[in-house]
């Protein structure tokens, strides 16, 4: 086990590498070093002297790549990729552009996002099973037919509606909750209700498809016609036997997920005003802050292999006829 | 069967009691809805919004609105604008009076005030501070019982446990002193701050660009210098300190316009004990810099500074006397803005920004009562505003019922659309060319665009000049006379026949390019893409084709604008400028041909350059307000409107909503420390919340019972496909 964790961290570093790489190419591409300057300078007043005085401070002076005037390393160590890229590999995040502290930011951001992001899925996902059960349960009925065709039309509606739509009738009609903002410890949870609500509603279509889909595979099995066979009621059936043996493909798919969890979601954050990371990210593309653009990206890049690999060792904890040390 | 009865008799009769104490407990108290902790509710506090965090707090660097919004609450600049008082006027704020100037000549020699320009080599501002002035309570000025700084040399233990400003237990204070004036105008040239203005002043300001150079010698280059710069070991010929509150600055020849950036940020005292607490290693780490905690002696203090969510002023407790204006426009005392006069100065206890980046949840805030102000956005502007027969803004009754009131101020900026006067077709002096310019500029119908993309939020420019400036001049004497003519009291843009006749001039008759035979193909480089901006473009296309011309849009991201711009790639473009400060020179200095963005990277975008223009911009420049400097601005004005390098757009107009328990707004646009002079009425605001924030719960009681029923049929269907299996 140990060794099977220790290659797959391993072969991480050069996925980490090439995201890296990719990122830096792709902002660059769409940035000069002048462009970020003079984002950050301002629009007035702003002199070349000034552009070049602020990219020589945060090292953006170099070349990208490769300083053909340097020497031996130093011709590639004397670049912005290196210099910007290292103190990543042991999460040194370091300075934004405009001179904060991204691992400050990020700690004290990761909060307000996972307040959103952990209710919203597991609370979807109490919902999406509990309904995609009902329809099995009413499977080849017009419930089922009707529920399905509900399914494709809740699909169907963007996440941005169901945001509009909830901040309108909870929020501006009914008046039950603050329409926007997050408040501290146990006052958060005011402004937590709506986003969660419809964090969980809004993936209410495509859930309950995901998983009765998964149902109807196991429904079909032979221990299910056993049990049936046996006169346990459809009930038990369903949510003794068939949930249980579905909970792998289930876990799998919830473990990947988690680690992510911690970069929030943008559309969300942006609209109910959470101070969380989805916000973070969107702010800094704005303002050409590749510090920050890059800093998230390498993070989502590292909980994403860390979500992989905690859904392999998932998949070895629910199903012991798999063995990761082979 | 009737056990069963029973039994869901019992479970709604139970349904029924919960949803009756749920919402009994939440009829209790405060509206759910109300996204404010109880301590905020309490206070007198003012409640706004910010969408975007502000970049820097630090006054050496801070420059824009947002920034301003909040820094100008908490330092003070020794002169302010008066916050009633219209034209803008000046008046002294940290200074005990307005700063005492002399002019110098070869060799010291003092002169007269009337002396001739050239004579002048210096110009010295005597500026005398008040002696009450006391910083706002900060652990940079804590002393122990030696009198040492208590925080200037934390241990790396000590430090550790650092987490916010908050953490330290200990403050102080102390005055405002001179030496604090000349230190922070040495912060413009410190090699880490980035001032805006650095290179700027260190052209006025005698031995302020050398002191810049000096740092960048001996700081920039010392791998051993200390954390902290010391900026009070730099001696700087132009700064004089003459006492405790007395400091000379020595500016280059005549600058008049020094007055008024002595009335900015940049100009606020700052002390060196922060900055020496500051520069502590680790403070860094955890984002605590002067950039992000300003300090100062203004009326409000920073006690909360999370840009991720929430940003908190609250009184400062050391805050001079200071009352509010007894002296405003005429109509001031009938608006109820001259109530206050005489009282002590702040009203407010705290002000709270909150995050907010969406309109929709913003509007509706304001609406419930949650935000005390409001702008108006393109999308409310509706449901807020609707014009009277005579073309004046109004409220509609919905806002009228929630007695708003609304204010409008014409901005001092202005939106235009420039040649580049360096372009082979469109640019260059020659009679032909600028026929061309003022043919288009006829066949742009700015009125047209107000009314239809502005919502009549503005008015359109007879010259680079907005009203409220020096130099503007309302009536017949202010139109642009290439483009209106003055009919029945009001101008009247020209018919586009002018616009056409003008076209015969320059070369281009119906608008045909007699090189090929074709229509004139003319380009527009602007970042409008979206598919919101397509309206916009057509309109432009038509209002080209109205003469002839074909516009070609040419969409570019915002950084390929700007090097496009700076390169002098451009042909025609969009662009805008608001004032630093209210003076003509603020804006006619976009014209000046040192200026040319292109070949000086200056702030002439058109890169305009004429001989004629530059000679007597030079001239107006250094003059004092009076019937001289309006003549000579008038020549200017007649140049400008003639070589047309810039089709004078719109000023737009700027309208904001208060609720009715907001008192003293005016809107101010030079001035940015004005909320010290707003009050509010809590209780009028309490009661008011609570009326437009009755919780509807009927929807509640109406989905729980619906759920019920839901419930109770889906068991039916289970029971009955239960029994059918059964079978």
């Amino acid at each position: 086990m140990m060794g099977y964790l220790l290659r797959r961290v391993l072969y991480g570093f050069p996925l980490l590498l090439g995201i890296n790489i990719l990122t830096f190419i792709l902002f660059f591409v769409v940035n000069t070093p002048d462009d970020m300057a003079r984002m950050h300078l301002g629009q007035k007043h702003v002199t070349a002297e000034g552009i070049a005085k602020w990219k020589h401070e945060r090292g953006y002076d170099l070349p990208l790549f490769y300083a053909e005037k340097e020497t031996g390393l130093r011709c590639l160590t004397e670049t912005i990729f290196v210099r910007k890229s290292l103190g990543l590999f042991v999460f040194d995040f370091g300075q934004s552009d405009a001179g904060r502290n991204i691992g400050a930011d990020i700690r004290e951001r990761m909060w307000p996002s996972l307040a959103i992001a952990v209710p919203s899925l597991f609370l979807g996902l109490v919902i999406d099973i509990g309904l995609a059960l009902g329809l099995v349960f009413f499977r080849l009925s017009r419930l089922e037919y009707a529920g399905l065709a509900l399914c494709v039309a809740l699909m169907s509606i963007s996440t941005l509606f169901y945001i509009i739509a909830g901040q309108y009738l909870l929020g501006r009609w009914f008046q039950w909750v603050p329409i926007s903002g997050f408040g501290e410890g146990l006052d958060a949870f005011r402004f937590v209700v709506l986003p969660v609500l419809i964090g969980a509603v809004s993936g209410v279509g495509s859930g309950v498809r995901w998983y009765r889909t998964l149902f109807i595979e196991e429904i079909e099995r032979d221990y299910v016609r056993t049990a049936r066979a046996k006169g346990l009621s459809e009930a038990r059936v369903l949510f003794r036997h068939v949930l249980r043996n579905a909970m792998i493909p289930i876990l799998t798919g919830v473990v990947v997920l988690l680690p992510l969890l911690f970069t929030g979601s943008l559309l969300t954050e942006s609209f109910f005003a959470i101070p969380g990371l989805g916000s973070y990210t969107i702010d800094a593309i704005s303002q050409q802050d590749f510090a920050i653009v890059r800093a998230m990206v390498f993070l989502g890049a590292c909980l994403y292999i860390v979500g992989l690999l905690l859904t392999d060792l998932s998949y070895a904890w629910v199903d012991p006829r798999i063995r990761l040390d082979d | 069967m009737s056990v069963m009865r029973q039994s869901h008799r019992c479970v709604l009769g139970r349904f029924l009691a919960l949803s009756g104490l749920v919402l009994g407990l939440l009829g209790c108290g405060d509206p759910p809805n109300n996204p404010y902790s109880k301590v905020d509710r309490d206070a007198k506090t003012l409640y706004t919004s910010f969408e975007e965090r502000p970049k820097h707090l630090d006054p050496a660097r801070a420059y824009s609105a947002n920034e301003y919004e909040i820094i100008a609450q908490v330092v003070e600049p020794p002169l302010q604008y008066a916050y009633l008082k219209r034209p803008y006027a000046l008046e002294p704020l940290a200074a005990a009076e307005f700063p005492k100037i002399t002019f110098l000549g070869a060799h010291g020699k003092i002169l007269p005030a009337g002396a001739p320009d050239a004579e002048i080599v210096e110009s010295v501002y005597e500026i005398r501070l008040r002696p009450d002035f006391r910083y706002a309570p900060h652990p940079a000025f804590a002393k122990d019982a030696s009198g040492a700084f208590r925080y200037h040399a934390l241990t790396p233990a000590a430090l550790s446990r650092i987490r916010t400003l908050a953490d330290f237990h200990e403050t102080g204070t102390r005055e405002v002193t001179a030496e604090d004036l000349a230190y922070q105008i040495k912060r413009l040239m410190h090699p880490e701050i980035h001032s805006p203005i650095a290179e700027l002043m260190g052209e006025q300001i005698i031995g302020l660009k050398d002191l810049g150079e000096r740092l960048k010698t001996e700081w920039d280059h010392d791998p051993d210098r200390p954390q902290w710069l010391d900026l009070r070991r730099y001696p700087v010929t132009g700064l004089e300190i003459i006492d405790a509150t007395t400091l000379r600055i020595h500016v280059h020849g005549k600058y008049p316009q020094f007055r008024f950036w002595l009335a900015m940020p940049f100009f606020a005292p700052s002390p060196w004990e922060a900055d020496a607490f500051f520069a502590q290693a680790r403070f860094k780490a955890i984002n605590i810099t002067p950039d992000w905690y300003p300090i100062g002696s203004g009326p409000y203090q920073l006690i909360e500074n999370n840009p991720n969510r929430r940003m908190t002023l609250a009184r400062n407790p050391y805050f001079h006397e200071a009352t509010y204006p007894s002296e405003g426009e005429p109509e001031d005392e009938e608006k109820g803005l001259l109530l206050d006069q005489g009282k002590r100065l702040p009203f407010i206890d705290r002000i709270v920004f909150v995050l907010e980046k969406e309109t929709i949840p913003y509007w509706t805030k304001f609406l419930q009562g949650y935000y005390d102000a409001s702008g108006l956005a393109s999308d409310n502007f509706d449901q807020a505003v609707q014009f009277s027969s005579i073309g004046s803004a109004q409220l509609t009754p919905e806002m009228e019922e929630k007695k708003l009131h609304l204010e409008t101020a014409i901005t001092a900026s202005i939106h235009y659309l420039g040649f580049n006067m360096l372009d082979p077709v469109v640019g260059g002096l020659t009679p032909a060319k600028a026929a061309l310019r003022q043919a288009i500029s006829l066949a742009i119908d700015e009125e047209e665009f107000i009314a239809i993309f502005m919502n009549g939020r503005g008015m359109a420019a007879q010259g680079p000049i907005p009203p409220g400036i020096f130099g503007y001049e309302e009536g017949e004497k202010g139109i642009n006379p290439v483009v209106y003519d003055w009919r029945d009291g009001h101008p009247e843009r020209k018919s586009i026949e002018a616009a056409k006749a003008r076209l015969v001039e320059a070369g281009y008759p119906g608008g045909v390019d007699p090189s090929t035979g074709k229509p004139l193909v003319l380009h527009l480089d602007t970042t409008l893409g979206g598919a919101d901006d397509k309206p916009l473009l057509n309109w432009y296309r038509k209002q080209f084709q109205k003469i002839g011309i074909e516009l070609v849009v040419r969409n570019t991201d915002y950084n390929q604008f700007q090097q496009k711009m700076a390169h002098g790639n451009a042909q025609l473009f969009r662009w805008g400028w608001n004032a630093d400060y209210p003076d003509p020179e603020n804006f006619l200095f976009l014209l000046y041909g040192e200026n040319s963005k292109a070949l000086h990277g200056g702030e002439n975008a058109a890169n305009y350059q004429s001989p004629d223009f530059d000679r007597l911009f030079l001239k107006m420049r250094n003059m004092d307000d009076g019937p001289e400097r309006l003549a000579v601005i008038q020549k200017l004005l007649d140049q400008v409107r003639r070589d047309a390098p810039w089709v004078f757009g719109i000023h737009p107009k700027s309208f904001s909503l208060h609720h009715d328990w907001y008192h003293n707004y005016k809107p101010n646009l030079m001035a940015n420390n004005g909320l010290k002079y707003l009050r509010i009425d809590p209780d009028e605001r309490a009661q008011l919340r609570a009326v437009w924030n009755r919780p509807l719960y009927l929807p509640a009681l109406v989905g729980g019972v619906l759920l019920f029923i839901v419930g109770w049929c889906m068991r039916r269907l289970v029971l009955k496909r239960r029994e059918a299996q059964g079978r």
